[in-house]
């Protein structure tokens, strides 16, 4: 494909070659069952058991602790309702805290829940999208049996103090003399941050590994031992009783390989997406009057900037992107066919105005300099274009 | 296989088809965007999800929008029977809060099979502690369902007939187009599932013909990739989402599409679909040498499944020797080189004598004997002699070396 600049890493990355070459194998000449007995299936099995290993190590878990998943929004739908179905039949409570700028797939699963009769707090944000972890401590009530909260937010990158909140919620937990496990969705975290969380009172974390480089179709949940759970997917015997099914062995291998890759090689690689997302940020509030930066300034992921220009309208700017062969978002892909003004944004308080002027940038591994400067070189453009467009005195019709 | 390692355990997973893998590469290499992202890149992964997306309902007979990928058989026939179950808990609560139009009553009754695969039958025990009321069918010697126990079973709270189209353990294949006509004479609005993962590439998949409503296929099995199912799901049938958070498949199954998997399992299934005739035939002349000639060969050896060959999945042979463990068979094959099962992949590590010989009365003495061959493209005429040569004097030395209580002599 004749392309160009693809900034919509959040979305999703391309497969590392690396990645690929590990799964060939296993699409090919090792294709067992991991679960039968003769050899050829023990070749498959291994491979599994070498990639849980491989991401245990890096979450600083126990292998027995790595469920694979079939994609991050399944981890995150397995984590919350086995946690949930599971405290309800022990009679733990039906309360869950949770903010009001997670992913849909964790908004969703509460709502699902909410309407079998389970509570859940959504707990607001400041106008960095920050979670105050007092705030979560305050929630839990003897009702709580469940906190998440995501690692970082991945529309306007803010990275949220989630080992803070780990804490907090682990100290509410024992003065309300439960155990309350805590989840975050740690899908955006990869490119950005040592992965050691189970080494931090986390109880579970939910990866997609299409986010690391690695193939679509697979995911990782951290599910620490003794944490309350019941399997929401039921059939074989598979990853311990907790998700049955036959395995996806070259998904599983490739999930492993890009995210031991991702993981090793973090430190320079972050260190160069930060200095490009740092170059197009700058570059795009100087060069742009009215625009305006989403989230924290510091703490935040290295590879997003998420800005807002007053007067645009995001579907005019992707569009001219687009046709200029630059790829990015206005917020959740998700949701990137019809605009809604995102939750996110909202919750921080943003305007409804400023937020349908938002694009989301995504730096990738791929990104470079070169890429970054054409952005800077055709963006001001595009959204004087759109601004004269939906400009209110303006002659042209605001398409629908 | 280069080192000639025999592989006869198809029912559990196949070799990927290199025809699969190569329609899979593009999606892998360049066409990685997120289909449902607007821009170019992310234009080409949702053309090609589409197009997999019309082959898999042509293949079924079906409409585009109407098939819903997923992680895996199981996910699909848990998708299936929660989806089912769940919408009607909500019809339910909300005739419970005084909405008269959504009438349909409090439906809760399930009515499945004593042999369906585990992904059918542990989701019933899920759905029984929920307060659903299961019926599970009973099956006769060769293992085919009883169609008067259907009809006794089916009542005014019955939501969901679940049976599967042929069984993974004996490939006996189930009368479905006579029982969706069972159950559609009862009540129409009662939903037919049906778990097609072993029939799929073997025998017709039109859904029309067979009547029903919901059939889970996995790609794994029809020289497909892991990970990666589809679950058809008719039109009005009543079915809520049971992964949440994004509106992929629309809003039945959330989640970034796997797109190299959706375009392998359409590609493998378009293959079984256009190929099956050949590959029937090849198989089936396996299957039928060792049917005929593994008793014969073997005293003490019973055909588990139907004996109407016409009846059972082409590349199904299956059998029970008496006072034998099965696993002890297996280890020997695995060291002559041969990978075979003594039932289903997903239970190989228990000790549990299988549920599907169990209900179809299989005696005692054979139960723990079972064998299982499935046959695939790979293996020749050959192939089965082979077989035919090692097998007979591998289980009369364990039959030798393992006496076993309540033996006769």
């Amino acid at each position: 494909m004749e392309r160009l600049i693809y900034l919509d890493n959040a979305a999703t990355t391309p497969l590392h070659p690396l990645a690929l070459e590990a799964m060939m194998p296993y699409l090919t000449g090792s294709f067992g069952n991991p679960s039968a007995t003769y050899r050829l299936a023990k070749q498959a099995n291994d491979a599994v058991v070498r990639s849980r290993k491989t991401v245990a190590s890096i979450l600083g878990a126990r292998p027995t602790e790595i469920v694979f998943t079939g994609a991050g929004t399944e981890s995150i739908n397995t984590a919350i309702k086995g946690v949930a179905f599971q405290q309800e039949k022990a009679r733990a409570g039906n309360h869950i805290v949770t903010s009001q700028i997670e992913h849909h797939a964790i908004l969703h699963a509460c709502q699902y829940l909410e309407r079998f009769g389970f509570d859940v707090t959504y707990l607001p944000v400041d106008r960095y999208g920050l979670v105050d972890p007092d705030d979560v401590a305050r929630a839990m009530t003897d009702q709580t049996m469940l906190v998440s909260i995501m690692t970082a937010n991945n529309e306007v990158g803010t990275i949220e103090p989630i080992f803070e909140i780990a804490a907090a919620v682990r100290e509410r937990a024992s003065s309300l003399k439960k155990r309350i496990p805590f989840h975050t969705d740690a899908v955006q975290a990869p490119n950005s941050l040592q992965m050691n969380f189970a080494e931090h009172d986390i109880d579970m974390l939910s990866l997609a590994a299409h986010k690391f480089r690695g193939p679509k179709g697979v995911g990782v949940l951290y599910i620490c031992r003794g944490v309350p759970f019941l399997a929401q997917q039921n059939g074989g015997g598979q990853e311990r009783q907790r998700r049955a099914g036959t395995e996806n062995v070259a998904g599983i291998v490739g999930a492993a390989e890009s995210l031991r890759i991702t993981q090793e090689s973090l430190d320079a690689d972050r260190t160069r997406i930060a200095g490009l997302a740092r170059r197009l940020r700058d570059g795009i509030l100087h060069a742009i009057p009215n625009s305006t930066l989403n989230g924290h300034s510091e703490q935040r992921l290295a590879n997003n900037v998420s800005i807002s220009f007053d007067g645009a309208d995001a579907r005019d700017l992707l569009a001219d992107l687009d046709d200029a062969g630059i790829a990015c978002s206005a917020g959740a892909a998700c949701g990137a066919t019809t605009i809604e003004p995102s939750h996110v944004l909202l919750a921080m308080g943003v305007p409804l105005e400023r937020a349908i002027s938002t694009l989301r940038l995504s730096i990738g591994h791929e990104t470079t300099a070169a890429g970054v400067d054409a952005v800077l070189t055709a963006l001001p453009t595009i959204v004087e274009r759109s601004r004269a467009k939906r400009a209110p005195d303006s002659s042209a019709t605001a398409a629908g | 296989m280069a080192d000639r390692r025999m592989y006869l355990d198809h029912a559990a997973t196949t070799p990927t088809d290199p025809r699969v893998v190569a329609a899979m590469l593009p999606y892998l290499t360049t066409a990685w965007g997120n289909p449902s992202s607007i821009y170019a890149e992310a234009r080409e992964a949702r053309k090609g999800l589409d197009a997999a997306r019309r082959t898999v309902a042509e293949a079924l007979g079906a409409k585009p929008n109407e098939i819903v990928f997923t992680s895996g058989g199981t996910e699909a026939d848990n998708l299936a029977l929660r989806g089912v179950a769940m919408a009607a808990r909500q019809r339910r609560d909300r005739v419970a809060a005084g909405d008269r139009e959504s009438a349909a009553g409090d439906g809760h009754h399930i009515i499945t099979t004593a042999v369906e695969h585990h992904a059918v039958l542990h989701e019933c025990e899920a759905l029984a502690k929920e307060g659903f009321r299961i019926t599970y069918l009973p099956v006769d010697n060769e293992g085919f369902v009883d169609l008067d126990a259907l009809r006794a079973a089916l009542d005014d709270r019955t939501i969901l007939v679940s049976i599967m189209y042929a069984n993974n353990e004996v490939g006996v294949i189930e009368p479905i187009a006579e029982i969706t006509r069972i159950v559609k004479a009862h009540n129409p609005h009662i939903a037919i599932h049906t778990d097609a993962v072993q029939a799929a590439g073997a025998l017709d998949l039109s859904v029309d013909a067979l009547g029903i409503d919901m059939l889970s296929i996995a790609a794994h099995k029809i020289s497909g990739p892991k990970g990666v199912g589809a679950l058809y799901v008719r039109g009005r049938t009543p079915f809520t989402a049971q992964i949440v958070g994004g509106s992929q498949e629309r809003n039945r199954r959330a989640g970034t599409e796997n797109v190299a998997g959706a375009v392998g399992l359409a590609t493998a299934l378009r293959l079984a679909t256009d190929e099956r005739e050949a590959r029937n035939a090849h198989v089936g002349a396996l299957r039928d040498r060792l049917l005929d000639e593994l008793p014969r060969r073997i005293p003490d050896t019973i055909i588990t499944g139907p004996i109407d060959r016409a009846r059972r999945l082409p590349n199904s042979a299956s059998f029970a020797f008496q006072h034998v463990e099965g696993e002890a068979v297996l280890l020997q094959l695995d060291l002559d080189g041969i990978a075979a099962s003594s039932g289903s992949a997903c239970t190989t590590a228990s000790l549990e004598p299988s549920h599907v010989l169990t209900a179809m009365h299989v005696p005692e003495s054979y139960l723990r004997g079972s064998l299982r061959l499935t046959l695939g493209a790979s293996n020749t005429m050959s192939d089965v002699e082979a077989l035919l040569e090692k097998l007979p004097p591998a289980v009369a030395r364990i039959r030798a070396l393992q006496p076993m209580a309540g033996r006769s002599a």
